[in-house]
């Protein structure tokens, strides 16, 4: 029988299994619901024949596409990466500007399901997990074959890892809106769907090391360090912070393992190394790649990154109590975190300064090359966002800061400004490569990605640096008669021109990662856009001789 | 004693000194001669053999 | 084997690359998180802290559920004009039977720490349904759905079982009581022993919450969740005193 007519015909007799489920459970008396089970048991027995009279792994096997031999590097699960992350970065771009909206226009609110409580971790989680977390799959795995000079361990498993992650990001997503949360924040997914990622996660880890351990090289290049060290701290972070007692093994809600001063610690742990493992040493691993190979010259100081790697892991650990300062976490906590984020500066510009440098002796590449450009842009956010971040850890500027609309300012130079433009850089290298195309669809494109981003994150952290000031100075504003100024209502109007100038920059934003998605589109449709390079002084063969003097053969001064 | 007064006692005494000489070494340490040609070896890895393993 | 050997071992070996960055990245969350529980134990309990009660953890529930920590903090910082706006700073005791915690993290609307008492229970109706009737200002979502939800809690005993399980103190006794005393806080003119829910529930308000006396909304758990917080606590008690002054130098 052919594997068409089988997979119709065991869909039909599972519908027909579907339907007999749904009347026994609404049958009205015994008799009926009885009758429904017989029509069941047949439709089951029925559905068994059907699938068994065909082999399902060859369709299995070309559907997944399991690499051919060995002599090719596994590249499709790296291909399918790209595409979600290019769509999930869609997905949560839009829902950003949404919701900045909504703090503009509350009239944008739609209860109960696209209330700002709800959509907010959609957000949140859409653009760390499903954009930033695909983007570091699929590039672990293409940096990892590439450096290790083999194949992905265990294809199966990588395939398993990418539409696993697929599921739990959907999962997330769909339990925010239906109200399934456990309010920890970036922790949010209740405890089965933590399980699920838990697992997908050690899956995660077995491709990679795996990958590692069949090297081909005797040296561990220095990004498979950073990736390790994302994929180890995650796994713990993930697991501690979210251990919990479910209420029922067939229901969502379940009820964190600490409670006050304890959680809020393991959560602050937990947030900031998400920033700091996820966002920031993961990221750091596709900068030591992929810078090199665009600018085609070696990372400026191997040394320096080995330093770089081994403080950075140590010290981003400690630095969670600086997000519960003045709070009753315990004092010495709050100073032990605060002087750990100070010392953190030093690492990460650091880092910075060793991506930065390795565009020495190449810096005309800014100029002529536009992802160049890109990652320039992303290191130099990368280094602001570093700065701002021990700043506002001193906890004399962290009690006008905390609370205020500063911290997302600086979330959002650092996520738009270093992981957006550095993933839509990584992105720019990978597709022609991956698809085997000469280049993308349009340089020029890239070209105008790049400004409408680059405007948009000067009008996203501006202005939320204004409200942010403004918003703690106003919230501490005492009159002459010794009472507070403003109630609380006065500070939240106030901020609302700043709002709008937000929502216009995610906007911008957005519309440059819309021209990026155009972009990939058209490449891999195999269309090449016929345009002038972005540099070249023009050259005309036509004008390229001497004058001679004959009347004939005279042509006008240009 | 408590917890703190120890931790006090180590960071005031000579252990510091020792933390502090173990931490410049930990970061002097790449940077020692002998490791020249090996680290230059693994940042010019990624150039090698550049045909995407076709 | 010289030294140099021995690095360049740790370049080349995934396992020990993989324990050397465990053993780094696990040493900050061991010296900070691990003391706390220790020390937590060594803290006096408040005079007046209790569980919440099956209707409040039901609106507590609600709240996590709406995503209100996104807006809205529980923390008020021990500076001179949160403590004029909000009330007095919050001590670690307060939020001791809180899993999860609801300190939050940003302040688009107020602190609600001590929101408990401050407001009419028909403000916080009307605020919830419309917040732009009351406080033209507002960016608030609206939350009138909440009023037309029935309170469907599957099985509160469970919930306070599941608590028990982490470590809040509920009696047998409660967990049996669980429906009863949930239904009974919102509508006490229904029948049931109100003295006696009191006595294992000190300072639990009992009355409708939400204007509907022959209905058991949503809204009734939320505004019973709303008006107790921060109310628990007697600052003038010597305990709570006691409590400062462990907490001093925040």
């Amino acid at each position: 029988m052919h594997a068409e007519a089988a997979i119709g015909r065991t869909g039909l007799w599972f519908a027909v299994l579907i339907v007999s489920i749904l009347v026994f459970m609404t049958a009205a008396d015994s008799g009926f619901a009885a009758h429904a089970v017989i029509v069941g048991i047949t439709a089951f027995a029925l559905m068994a024949m059907s699938a068994a009279r065909f082999d399902p792994l060859g369709k299995a096997q070309g559907f997944f596409k399991m690499p051919e031999g060995p002599s090719k590097y596994d590249d499709d699960v790296i291909r399918w990466g790209v595409i979600a992350t290019m769509f999930w970065g869609m997905a949560g771009l839009l829902v950003g500007v949404f919701i900045a909206s909504q703090l503009a226009f509350p009239q944008l609110n739609f209860e109960p399901y696209l209330n700002f409580g709800r959509v907010r971790p959609l957000h949140t989680s859409a653009v760390i997990f499903a954009f930033g977390g695909n983007a570091l799959i699929a590039t672990s795995f293409y940096v990892v074959q590439r450096t290790c000079r083999t194949q992905l361990a265990f294809p199966a498993l990588a395939r398993f890892v990418f539409w696993g992650y697929q599921m739990f990001i959907v999962l997330a997503a769909t339990g925010y809106l239906l109200g399934i949360t456990q309010s920890k924040e970036y922790a949010e997914p209740e405890w089965y769907v933590d399980l699920w990622l838990t697992i997908v996660w050690i899956a995660y880890g077995a491709v990679f090391i795996g990958t590692i351990i069949r090297r081909h090289e005797p040296h561990i290049y220095v990004a498979n360090w950073f990736y390790l060290a994302f994929i180890v701290t995650i796994a713990m972070l993930h697991v501690v912070n979210n251990l919990a007692i479910p209420v029922s093994f067939v229901g969502s809600r379940s009820y964190s393992a600490f409670s006050g001063v304890q959680d809020a610690l393991t959560q602050w742990w937990y947030g900031h190394n998400a920033v700091g493992f996820f966002l920031t040493a993961g990221f750091l691993a596709m900068m030591y790649y992929f810078v090199p190979k665009q600018a085609e010259r070696p990372v400026y100081s191997y040394r320096l990154s080995i330093i770089h790697f081994w403080s950075l892991i140590f010290l981003y650990i400690w630095a969670g109590p600086h997000h519960l300062h003045y709070t009753a976490l315990p004092d010495w906590a709050q100073t032990l975190g605060m002087v750990f984020s100070v010392m953190l500066w030093m690492p990460s510009w650091g880092g910075m300064i060793n991506g930065l440098m390795t565009l020495n002796g190449a810096w005309d590449k800014v100029r002529t090359d536009p992802i160049i450009r890109m990652m320039v842009m992303a290191l130099a956010f990368y280094g602001m966002s570093t700065f701002e971040g021990p700043m506002l850890s001193i906890k004399s500027v962290n009690s006008l800061s905390h609370y205020t609309d500063w911290t997302i300012g600086h979330v959002h130079s650092g996520a738009l400004g270093w992981n957006g433009m550095i993933t839509f850089a990584c992105m720019y290298y990978l597709v022609p490569r991956l698809w085997k195309r000469e280049r993308m669809y349009s340089l020029r494109m890239i070209n105008w990605h790049f400004w409408l981003a680059t405007i948009g994150i000067v009008f996203y952290a501006a202005s939320m640096w204004v409200a942010g000031v403004t918003q703690g100075l106003m919230w501490r504003e005492y009159g002459a008669d010794g009472y507070l100024v403003n109630s609380f209502a006065d500070t939240v109007a106030a901020l609302h021109p700043m709002y709008l100038m937000r929502a216009f920059g995610g906007l911008l934003y957005l519309s440059g990662a819309a021209i990026m998605s155009f972009n990939v589109w058209m490449t891999l449709a195999g269309r090449l856009r016929e345009e002038a390079p972005m540099s070249d002084a023009p050259y005309d063969p036509q004008a390229d001789h001497p004058i001679v003097q004959s009347a004939a053969t005279a042509v006008p001064a240009e | 004693m408590s917890v703190y007064e120890t931790l006090r006692h180590f960071a005031d005494s000579y252990a510091l000194v020792v933390m502090l000489a173990i931490f410049v070494t930990l970061c002097a340490w790449p940077f020692r001669p002998g490791a020249t040609r090996h680290n230059r070896a693994a940042a010019h890895s990624i150039f090698k053999d550049e045909n995407d393993g076709e | 084997m010289s030294m140099t050997e021995r690095h360049k071992k740790l370049e080349r070996n995934i396992t020990l690359l993989s324990v050397a960055t465990f053993v780094a990245v696990a040493i900050g969350g061991l010296v900070e998180i691990a003391p706390l529980f220790w020390i937590d134990n060594t803290i006096e309990e408040v005079e007046g802290m209790r569980p919440y009660t099956p209707l409040e953890q039901a609106g507590r529930d609600i709240y996590i559920r709406e995503g209100c920590y996104s807006c809205h903090s529980q923390m008020v910082r021990p500076f001179r004009d949160e403590v004029e706006r909000y009330g007095h700073y919050s001590l670690a005791a307060e939020s001791m039977y809180d899993h999860p915690f609801q300190w939050g993290s940003k302040r688009t609307g107020p602190d609600l720490a001590r929101v408990g008492g401050r407001y009419s229970d028909e403000w916080h109706v009307q605020h919830l349904e419309n917040p732009q009737s009351v406080v033209p200002e507002s960016v608030m979502p609206q939350y009138g759905f909440l009023l037309e939800s029935e309170l469907e809690v599957h099985d509160p005993a469970a919930n306070l079982v599941a608590l028990r399980r982490v470590g809040v103190p509920y009696s047998d006794r409660d967990i049996a009581q669980a429906r009863e005393d949930m239904i009974l806080q919102a509508n006490p003119d229904a029948g049931g022993d109100v003295d006696e829910f009191l006595s294992r529930y000190p300072k639990a308000q009992v009355r409708d919450f939400d204007g509907q006396p022959q209905q058991l909304t949503e809204m009734d758990a939320l505004v019973a969740y709303l008006q107790m917080l921060g109310t628990l606590v007697d600052f003038g008690s010597a305990a709570a005193q006691e409590e400062l002054a462990e907490e001093t130098g925040r």
